[in-house]
């Protein structure tokens, strides 16, 4: 292929960074806090979370007040590289939403080890501007190096903890099994590529396989192609690593258990949310002229995984692992509504709504699991729950709203999140499939009553004992957070307002 | 939002709901109690005034109605409020009970009082709304906000095997109401309406009835759900487990209203929906029902504790209920109506009376007790009335429900209407002997000295008070059924006349 440089350092002149601004706010928040923890002095490095929370905060606060920026529905930017939506919005706010919740948590677990802090949140933050990235990649360079960018970033801070045996392990799984997923994406990702060949435009200039509107030009115009057949196979099943989908989701527990617990709930939320990001244009927008080969596949995955989450999370006694599994399920739930995405339109707002909901429930359940976790992180049994409500109402009250919710529990957030995406399978007919993600929601019930059971059902039938309060106060910041989310569950159960019309509009 | 706020209905609903919240802030205890009697009193209030002020003309139609948006049009969901004929008498039923129930509570000695009231007013909020719901959705919602509090009560404050109990509850009527959400889903998908508002859907499908098959299967899903939340035979099991470990409050308001909810679901929803899938399961209906009163019957009769017996006749009472729904005529439904709502204050007192006794005999074992007629005159009065209503004497308001069941019922088949009367002396043969065992005959050794320990008192105006609004009100219908059953006809008459039209 003759590379003409003119043509592209015109098209760079063109590149609109406005477009990009809140992850480029990220990545310069992310230096300043390593260059703020050389610079203050060591009395006043305290401060350095805050900053970072704060400042997150703020850029959220902007990306929120230009909700409706002019780039959205005007084409790629960046030369075909990313094209701005509604939903990607959307996510941006979800991925920032979840890194300060991440943040608020690495606030209280982080002290606790004798770790340098300041890393964490730097490299928290990258990860974050790069899963924004990821959420609005139009080209499969885009899309590669951006989830790159977040796996490294994951690699490490999985391994945070590093003088846990638990969490090496976990790290070393997570590395092993994301250098693997990354392998196939990138193998289909070339097939794909090789597939589609170089397709000249009206103007002369040449489309590659990278690009999404090429190849689903291609795949809509050749179809039965065996070799984008196999790249489409591929590509799902590097995706289906990221949300933990069956049968790849064997490194989920271990590391979820091994991770430091704020990262847990970080990979929990944000990365299988990142994977939404990826499969839900490729596979509504790009693939569904080959929908014959994908739905068949995704909906296999998505029965496979709610049953296998479910009645994998019914003999956990560990929190964390147990927490791991039943996001299994919720990622085949989701799958769900991606799979009812390719006749019904509104069952992505349903993923969006549904993917909110899981945000705030998980985050209170997690923040309650932080709070109460001691040194070691990786192993916290249910047993650590017992007489939790009278110890601790307002944290047992939070887990119960939190596990209520993912659940699918009325009145909720996690009920309505269930209902729009079942009501929009329904719709696109998988009967099937609802009826496993039925027995699902029945099954989970068992493992999500039997954890509010531990910690807000009496364990000492004598109420005159006094109360032991083994526990130390809540964190204060964190306290704030977990009210906030657990309101905010509560609220969305009832009314959904204007988030619900825009989510659900999208 | 501000028609909402002068709605009695949304009010009915949201005040217990506003106090819940208030105590949940960290109200201290003092004004919890306070605004507690608020929080039941005000839905008793309204549900009263609005069956006073119920207009006559409105027929088959809705009164009071009220709408309002949470923001999900897109999915067919908005908030619609609105009494009709048969929602009526149970919505004043649920603010009635709701009020015993929190009287009951709030003079009771449980630990932890104000997260018991809490409990208790969050599920007071949900019973003013499943029947105040014109829109199906949250006709669902409502019954689940009010289900959730009743396994934390069962959890935290309940008797003998609560854990178990708790559990087995939550995974029966999570299914059972997850069954019936794929039905109502299944209805609003295929009626192509668009809406789960259930006047609309109502016009939609008498206008074009959905597909036979279609039909079948929603109705199959419906009844399935519906069956295992009213503890329809063989899914009854959790029922009697359940109220024998609930505290007392919580088994008055699940065992009399919201149980009431998956019988109301057939009535107002599938039923008139799918009129003809109904009709083909009536045979199926009516079986399982009798399952309910005769085999649930006999258990009744074998059971040796107290509070076993009440849940077990309570489940077997709902087997009458289904038997009238399998005829499909006014006079059946209209009897089952009766029936719930007679029912509704029966099994509440009852439960409210059982804890009354085992307050004082410590037991409720039925062999250990006896002679407690003597010491406790009153509570014997009630406990008697109890029985005699339940077993559906003249007089109180269970008789008419039942007279209105046997006379539909023996069109339909006079074989099943024998069987049915059968079960009528399995009651009193159970109840009965529930009374002697209980208020007369000799008293054991064991209770003579531990009620010699402990004299019992009768019965204190706080319980006085709840049992007496109850009996009041099966004495008022029993005496005066025209004050429920004008409405109702009203309301039932129409319904089939527009199932006859779609045929």
């Amino acid at each position: 292929m003759p590379t003409d440089l003119l043509p592209l350092v015109e098209q760079a002149g063109r590149n609109q960074w406005l477009a990009i601004a809140p992850e480029l706010m990220l990545g310069l928040i992310a230096l300043l806090l390593l260059v703020l923890e050389l610079v203050l002095p060591k009395a006043q490095r305290g401060l350095i979370p805050g900053i970072a929370i704060v400042s997150q905060i703020a850029v959220l606060v902007a990306l929120i007040i230009n909700l409706s920026t002019p780039y959205i529905g005007a084409g790629p930017t960046f030369n075909g590289l990313l094209q701005h939506t509604g939903g990607g919005q959307f996510l941006r706010i979800f991925f920032l939403l979840a890194s300060i919740l991440t943040c608020v948590l690495g606030t209280v677990s982080l002290p606790r080890q004798r770790m340098p802090h300041i890393e964490f949140y730097h490299i928290l933050l990258v990860v974050t501007a790069a899963m924004m990235l990821l959420a609005q990649a139009n080209h499969f360079v885009m899309l590669f190096v951006a989830l790159e960018t977040v796996t490294v970033g994951l690699y490490i801070l999985v391994s945070y903890y590093r003088d846990n045996p638990l969490t090496l392990e976990a790290g070393l799984k997570y590395l092993i099994m994301g250098a693997l997923s990354s392998g196939i994406l990138l193998f289909g990702i070339t097939l794909l590529y090789g597939a589609v060949g170089a397709v000249p435009d009206a103007d002369g200039r040449l489309h590659t396989g990278f690009e999404y509107q090429t190849l689903a030009r291609f795949l809509a115009t050749h179809p039965g192609n065996f070799l984008a057949s196999a790249g489409i196979v591929l590509v799902l099943a590097g995706v289906a690593f990221k949300i933990g989908a069956f049968p790849f989701q064997i490194w989920v527990a271990d590391v979820y258990q091994g991770a430091p617990t704020p990262v847990t709930a970080f990979l929990a939320v944000a990365s299988k949310a990142a994977g939404f990001a990826v499969l839900l244009p490729l596979a509504l927008e790009v693939f569904p002229s080959y929908a014959s080969l994908v739905i068949p596949i995704l909906s296999a995955m998505a029965a496979a995984t709610i049953l296998f989450g479910n009645i994998a999370a019914l003999t956990q006694f560990n929190v964390k692992r147990l927490i791991g599994l039943s996001g299994v399920a919720h990622a085949g739930y989701l799958l769900l509504g991606v799979i009812a995405g390719f006749s019904q339109p509104q069952a992505v707002g349903a993923v969006y709504f549904y993917l909110f909901a899981y945000l705030l429930a998980s985050f209170a359940v997690f923040g309650v699991m932080t709070q109460l976790g001691g040194s070691d992180d990786a192993t916290q049994d249910m047993d650590h729950y017992g007489d939790l409500a009278r110890e601790r109402p307002f944290l047992a009250a939070v887990l119960a709203i939190g596990l209520g919710s993912l659940a699918g529990i009325p009145p909720l957030a996690g009920f309505m999140g269930k209902l729009v995406i079942f009501t929009a399978a329904f719709k696109a007919g998988h009967y099937g499939l609802l009826l496993v993600a039925i027995t699902g929601v029945v099954l989970s019930i068992y493992y999500y009553f039997g954890w509010i059971k531990a910690a807000c059902f009496p364990t000492n039938p004598d109420p005159a004992t006094p109360v032991a309060n083994t526990r130390g106060p809540v964190h204060r910041g964190l306290g704030l957070a977990l009210g906030l989310l657990a309101i905010a569950s509560v609220l969305l159960g009832f009314y959904q307002g204007a988030l619900g019309r825009w989510l659900l509009g999208l | 939002m501000s028609e909402l706020l002068v709605n009695p209905l949304f009010l009915a609903s949201a005040v217990p709901f506003a106090v819940a919240v208030a105590i949940l802030c960290g109200l201290p205890k003092r004004w919890s109690v306070r605004l507690a009697y608020l929080g039941f009193g005000v839905p008793a209030m309204l549900a009263l005034w609005c069956w006073a002020n119920f207009p006559a003309e409105a027929g088959a139609g809705y009164a009071f109605t009220v709408r309002g948006s949470t923001g999900l049009e897109g999915f067919g969901i908005s908030l619609a409020l609105g009494l009709n004929g048969i929602s009526l008498p149970l919505f004043v039923m649920a603010g009635l009970v709701g009020l015993a129930a929190g009287l009951y509570a709030i003079r009771s000695t449980a630990e932890r009082l104000k997260l018991y009231l809490m409990l208790l007013l969050f599920m007071q909020a949900g019973l003013m709304g499943v029947f105040a719901s014109m829109d199906v959705f949250f006709l669902y919602f409502f019954h689940e906000l009010a289900l959730i509090p009743t396994f934390l009560m069962v959890g935290i404050w309940g008797g003998r095997d609560r854990n178990y109990a708790a559990m087995k509850m939550t995974v029966y009527l999570t299914a059972g109401a997850m069954l019936s959400l794929l039905g109502l889903i299944a209805i609003y998908v295929k009626s192509g309406s668009n809406t789960f508002d259930l006047p609309t859907l109502r016009a939609a499908l008498a206008a074009q009835p959905l597909a036979a098959t279609t039909q079948k299967y929603a109705f199959a899903l419906l009844l399935a759900g519906l069956g295992i939340l009213v503890s329809l035979w063989p899914l009854h099991t959790w029922a009697p487990l359940g109220y024998g470990a609930a505290p007392s409050s919580a088994a008055m308001l699940h065992a009399g209203v919201l149980k009431k909810f998956g019988l109301y679901t057939l009535i107002q929803v599938a039923i008139p929906l799918l009129p003809e899938a109904a009709r083909a399961h009536g045979q199926v209906i009516a079986w399982l029902a009798l399952g309910n009163v005769l085999v649930v019957g006999l258990v009744t009769v074998a059971q040796r504790d107290l509070k076993q017996l009440v849940g077990y006749s309570s489940v077997m009472h709902m087997g009458y209920a289904f038997l009238g729904l399998a005829c499909f005529t006014a006079a059946g439904t209209g009897g089952v109506v009766m029936l719930m709502v007679a029912h509704g204050y029966s099994a509440a007192l009852l439960f409210l009376l059982t804890t009354s006794i085992h307050q004082r005999t410590q037991t409720l074992d039925l062999a250990e007790m006896g002679g407690l007629a003597q010491r406790t005159p009153v509570l014997a009065a009630f406990f008697v009335a109890a029985t005699l209503a339940g077993i559906g004497l003249p007089g109180f308001a269970n008789f008419w429900g039942e007279l209105g069941i046997f006379v539909a019922l023996w069109k339909f088949s006079p074989w099943f209407c024998a069987a049915a009367v059968a079960g009528v002396v399995i009651s009193a043969i159970y109840g009965l002997r529930a009374v002697a065992r209980v208020f007369f005959g000799p008293t054991t050794p064991a209770l003579n000295n531990a009620m010699a320990a402990n004299p019992p008192a009768d019965l204190g105006w706080g319980e006085r008070l709840p049992a007496l609004i109850l009996l009041v009100m099966l004495l008022l219908i029993g005496f005066w059924p025209k004050s429920i059953s004008d409405t109702l006809n009203a309301a039932l008459t129409a319904a089939p006349a527009r199932v006859a039209a779609t045929r």
